[in-house]
């Protein structure tokens, strides 16, 4: 019985192309706007998302400008700050731009990092040859460095730049390790510069104090606490001067992002439901029109001995044929919006067997719920009445 | 001859504001397998009223109908719906084929709903269709025939299922003469074979194909002079 009704549905479905098509195109339009929306958001959520976890999400970034007394932290700041619970190891930045020679190639404005063994073991994978900073080139002040992939090429054009030396500043420097090419973050690249040890490069560069440490947390879900602790150190070790200082948690941003496209994904399928909502009413609508249109078909049906049940099943299916297929369309129509978008604006193209399932889902469940309405009524029709109804 | 159908004192009235109209007065009448019975009486006498009664499309307001051994009161919708399948087989005055469907798939129909295969249907329709003499139309659509060869098409439908009775409401009121003719041939023909029918008409000429006249007249019956 259930495929016999199937074939009747699709029949008439057949029967009244022109008006199965536009009822196929509300329910289409619908779908396709939530799922290309859905997508969308999310692919560019993703994006953004993994953008910011590639500066670190297990980072916590101390700028501290100080007071005129103390511009900027000490070893000492340095030393406290490493003991905070939950965090595994301090890296200073410091960092200046300076003049670079090797074999009567000058090169000037070069970036000089200054940085320590912390670095060098939580970013393990930038270093591409050599080594990077020890604990030992921090304490004693060597003066070596490791070099940037763009660097080297451009200075040593394919020779091997580990074991040179170079001037920086006027300074005798030892190339330790070569670094990894980098692809670049908002922040910028390592390309262009030269990593020394930071106390090294505080001598080579003139500079008297730490203005930028970054804080690796062992439990990134800690953040809060380690920001706390980390902002009570700082309160004290400046006074509790207001504006010496500024925490940036990485795992912060990312929440809020995460809490902002979160709603915002909500907001707009949302919307793109209510499109969803009237392409279940054009199927209501439709479907009230073929019951009226076939009353004389249904009073002949029940004459023939067809139940109400069965009246019922054969519109049922009809609606949910008509909802299922724009279900269908509408996802195969929202992949490509999505697609498109994830081209155009530059993000990776996800779906999620949930999405699927949900465009499915909802185009089955608008189908049952505006087509009952109009099935009932068939199914109740008098067969007399409908006989009579020429 | 074992009597298959029976109806005791059935009354059906009709109600239009808050006036009482009697359209059935306490009709009886009982028919035997293999009668050929005519309801013969003007326009507006309650014929169509009575057949649907007979029919299972309609109940009586009051009166006692026995179909097949079931006490019609008895049943509810899905139970009627049955009965309509197994018992019945309308022949109407418009035919009422649907037009999407070919000759070949309107016979199939009551089938459908009978739960017959697919097979069995094809087969079934295809051989009631040769006995009508439409097996060369039988792929054809409603629209491509002619008005008696619809009327074969509908009265092959009504017989497809073997139901215990041929209920036809003015089956030759559409059609001319000479086809009228032919089609009451054909009931005659069906009758021959053992078939139960009730005829609805107005007319008399076409009530004398059958072998018993019942007139009705202001929802009254009365036995009338067999031919
Ligand atoms: N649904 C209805 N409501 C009110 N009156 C009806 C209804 N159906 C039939 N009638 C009345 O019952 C009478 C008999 O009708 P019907 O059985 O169709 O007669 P026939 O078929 O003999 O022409 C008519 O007077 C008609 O107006
Ligand atoms: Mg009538």
């Amino acid at each position: 019985m259930l495929k016999e009704s199937m074939k009747m549905a699709w029949s008439n479905i057949i029967h009244n192309k022109m008006r199965s098509f536009l009822t196929v195109l509300g329910v289409l339009i619908g779908v396709s706007s939530i799922i290309a929306l859905i997508t969308i958001v999310q692919g560019a959520t993703g994006s953004i998302t993994s953008q910011i976890s590639s500066l670190g999400a297990d980072k916590i970034t101390i700028q501290a400008m100080g007071t005129r007394l103390k511009q900027g932290l000490n070893e000492n700041d340095l030393v406290q700050l490493s003991r905070v619970n939950n965090v595994s190891g301090v890296s200073p930045t410091v960092s200046g731009k300076t003049s670079l020679v090797y074999d009567r190639n000058v090169k000037t404005g070069v970036s000089v990092e200054g940085k320590n063994e912390v670095y060098f073991k939580k970013e393990s994978d930038i270093l591409a040859r050599g080594r990077g900073v020890n604990i030992l080139d921090v304490n004693n002040k060597n003066s070596i460095a490791v070099i940037g992939y763009d660097l080297a090429k451009e200075l040593f054009f394919g020779t091997e730049p580990v074991g040179q030396q170079i001037l920086i500043n006027g300074n005798t420097v030892t190339l330790v390790g070569v670094l990894n090419e980098s692809s670049g973050s908002i922040l910028g690249s390592t390309n262009n510069t030269v990593i020394m040890p930071y106390t090294s490069a505080m001598k080579t560069l003139g500079v008297r104090n730490i203005t930028s440490v970054d804080v690796y947390m062992s439990d990134a879900n800690e953040s809060e606490s380690i920001t706390n602790d980390l902002t009570t150190i700082l309160n004290s070790a400046f006074n509790y001067r207001e504006n010496t200082f500024s925490v940036l948690n990485m795992q912060n941003i990312i929440d809020v992002i995460g809490n902002i496209t979160g709603m915002l994904t909500l907001l707009l399928a949302g919307i793109a439901s209510i499109s969803l909502l009237v392409g279940g009413i054009g199927i209501m609508n439709m479907m009230l029109v073929s019951v009226t249109e076939r009353t004389t078909e249904i009073g002949l049906r029940k004459a023939l001995g067809a139940e109400p049940a069965q009246i019922q099943l054969q519109f049922l299916i009809e609606s949910i044929f008509i909802s299922l297929f724009g279900g269908i369309l509408g996802l195969i129509l929202g992949i490509i919006i999505a697609l498109s978008a994830a081209v155009i604006m530059d993000f990776t193209f996800t779906i999620t067997a949930w999405t699927i399932i949900l465009a499915v889902g909802f185009s089955a469940a608008v189908g049952t719920i505006f087509g009952l309405a109009p099935a009932r009524k068939a199914s109740r029709l008098n067969p007399i009445d409908a006989l009579r109804h020429v | 001859m074992s009597e298959i159908l029976n109806m005791l004192d059935i009354v059906k009235c009709y109600f239009l504001d808050a006036e009482e109209l009697v359209v059935l007065n306490k009709i009886n009448l009982k028919i035997n397998e293999g009668e050929f019975v005519s309801i013969l009486g003007p326009s507006g006498s309650g014929k169509s009223t009575l057949m649907n009664i007979i029919g299972c499309l309609d109940v009586p307001t009051s009166g006692k109908y026995i179909l097949a051994n079931n006490d019609v009161e008895d049943l509810d919708e899905k139970e009627l719906a049955r009965i309509r399948n197994r018992e019945i087989g309308f022949v109407f005055q418009s035919f009422q084929l649907l037009q999407r469907l070919t000759a070949l798939e309107n016979v199939e129909l009551p089938m459908i709903y009978a739960g017959v295969s697919p097979e069995n249907r094809h087969k079934r329709a295809a051989e009631i269709l040769g006995r009508v003499g439409l097996a060369d139309k039988m792929n054809n659509y409603p629209n491509q025939l002619s008005g008696g060869q619809q009327q074969r098409v509908a009265i092959a439908r009504s017989v497809v299922t073997e139901p215990t009775i041929l209920l036809a409401d003015e089956p030759t009121g559409a059609l001319d003469q000479k086809t009228g003719q032919q089609i009451m041939q054909l009931f005659k023909e069906l009758n021959d074979e053992g078939r139960t029918i009730i005829m609805i008409t107005h007319d008399t000429n076409i009530a004398r194909y059958s072998k018993r006249i019942v007139n009705i007249l202001d929802g009254c019956l009365n036995e009338g002079a067999v031919s």
